[in-house]
């Protein structure tokens, strides 16, 4: 069970959450390529370490956000706000 | 290396069982090959065997980073099924049944493949509605199946509680599916590949991808450059890692999906049972273990174990089809990292790298895929072109959006 600090209510359990895939993923302008638009829609950086990511705090406060996660270890290294940029995590060693 | 037969049991018994010889030969690598494939679990080793037998290739090497076998195709549930919704899907999954039917004798190795049939559940009339549609849309694609109602669910399976939560309204089988041994499965490829020249070496773990011009070239591995004139891909929950290393992305998420195993018991499930609404899948493993299976957690994952709570999702679903399991010790949990795609198909064929070949994306199903994706990919690396039965199945179709969705189609959910 993970435990997810929810930037606004605080460490409540997984369970209380839904998970929103990769953040920070930008839609191309409308004059994109087809192959940045399928790029956009479908590849993923699916990394093997730190992975930034959204999460929706369904059963608390109904707002979305931000985790820096390793996804080896499920460490948490960050909890951030929606907009806010990726937090700088070189002294973690692994992006 | 000698076949297996009656008599070499007798005659290995006799001498006490000292004088097996091991299955595979044990080699150093060399500098160079012909074709070095990338993961020596089941879809790997499947292919250095057709492309040696097949293909008149035999200067191969499959490099495992751990040991043979011990990924995904040792941490499945067994399952052999060819209940797809969609004709390319259909096409492919069945021809791989039709290998496992006749892989025991192919191989020499008894893969104790088990047809025992697989029972898909509904629980409302709506969804028995789509089950009917479905089973039509497998049996236009000439592969079995069968809508059962709600008592012909009961007398397959006695123990089956039919006014549990979600009360179950009928469903359908497929008789033709079933179960077989994972670990003979790769061990007899394993064998057949070793006795045609093809060098498998475990503890050798791909490092980095060379690619020159547009055009690989070979390996960077723990046990040094391997030079190879070409190179595929078959690492299941790596494969954005190592496409990565290649320098291209692919649509995947990898996620730990878990299985566990029950002590053994006498006989009492002779069908393997599935649930696409409570998301949870049971068999009767020949030793008699209950093997149970459910969803995948919800969040990218390598790490090679699951969470608590799709693991207490899972048992309570089981354990409300199957009260009787409640009385049940679980002997063993695990998880597997599968690579999902967005339409769960698999990613099968050529990559924007020449010469580099990619069969991923296998999600939750990929151990039922084995014999006829060794035999596509085999083709494919051979031809340089992608066989017959995969051509749908390129990275291509998520850039003209010919996707083959049997996410939506058949209720392969991850």
């Amino acid at each position: 069970m993970l435990q997810i600090p929810c930037p606004y209510c605080g460490c409540r359990d997984e369970s209380d959450f839904s998970f929103g895939g990769e953040s920070h993923v930008s839609r191309p302008l409308p004059d994109s390529s087809d192959a940045e638009w399928s790029d956009y829609l479908f590849n993923r950086e699916n990394p093997k370490g730190i992975h930034y990511e959204r999460w929706l705090h369904s059963y608390g406060c109904g707002r979305w956000f931000n985790l820096a996660r390793d996804t080896v270890t499920h460490q948490i290294h960050a909890a951030y706000k929606m907009g806010e940029p990726k937090p700088d995590l070189a002294d973690v060693g692994n992006d | 290396m000698k076949g297996y037969s009656a008599l070499s049991v007798i005659r290995n018994a006799l001498s006490g069982h000292r004088k097996w010889k091991p299955v595979w030969r044990h080699v150093t690598p060399k500098k160079h090959y012909d074709v070095v494939i990338i993961g020596a679990g089941g879809h790997g080793l499947a292919t250095a065997y057709y492309l040696a037998r097949d293909h008149g290739i035999r200067n191969i090497a499959v490099l495992e980073k751990g040991y043979l076998g011990g990924g995904n195709t040792g941490r499945n549930t067994q399952v052999s099924r060819s209940n797809y919704f969609w004709p390319q899907s259909s096409a492919f999954f069945d021809r791989s049944l039709q290998l496992f039917e006749g892989l025991s004798q192919d191989l020499n190795f008894n893969i104790m493949l088990s047809q025992r049939g697989i029972l898909t559940l509904a629980h409302n009339h709506h969804e028995l509605d789509g089950i009917r549609r479905w089973a039509n849309a497998i049996m236009i694609n000439n592969i079995d199946s069968k809508v059962l109602s709600a008592p012909e669910v009961k007398e397959l399976m006695p123990l089956i509680n039919l006014n549990c939560r979600f009360p179950i309204h009928g469903g359908f089988i497929q008789r033709r599916g079933g179960t077989s041994r994972h670990d003979a499965v790769s061990w007899a490829y394993a064998r057949a590949a070793s006795d045609l020249g093809v060098d498998i070496i475990q503890q050798c773990e791909v490092t980095g991808i060379k690619v020159r011009s547009g055009a690989v070239t070979g390996v960077e591995t723990t046990k040094g450059m391997i030079a190879a004139n070409r190179v595929s891909i078959a690492v299941a929950g790596h494969t954005s890692v190592l496409a990565k290393m290649a320098g291209f992305r692919v649509p995947v998420t990898s996620m730990s999906l878990q299985a566990m195993v029950s002590e053994p018991v006498k006989p009492c499930l002779n069908t393997v049972v599935l649930s696409p609404v409570i998301h949870a899948y049971v068999s009767q493993s020949d030793r008699g273990e209950i093997v149970i299976g459910g969803g995948a957690d919800i969040y990218n994952s390598y790490a090679q174990r699951g969470g608590i709570p799709k693991l207490e999702e899972c048992i309570s679903s089981v354990v409300e089809l199957f009260p009787a399991f409640s009385h049940l010790r679980l002997m063993r949990q695990w998880a597997g990292i599968v690579d999902v795609t967005p339409d769960t198909t698999p990613i099968m064929g050529k990559t924007p790298v020449d010469n580099l070949y990619i069969s991923g994306g296998w999600g939750t199903g990929g151990y039922k895929a084995i014999p006829a994706g060794g035999e596509t990919m085999a083709y494919t690396i051979a031809n340089d072109q992608p066989h017959p039965l995969i051509e749908g199945f390129g990275l291509e179709r998520f850039k003209i959006g010919a996707l083959i969705n049997e996410g939506a189609a058949s209720g392969v959910s991850h």
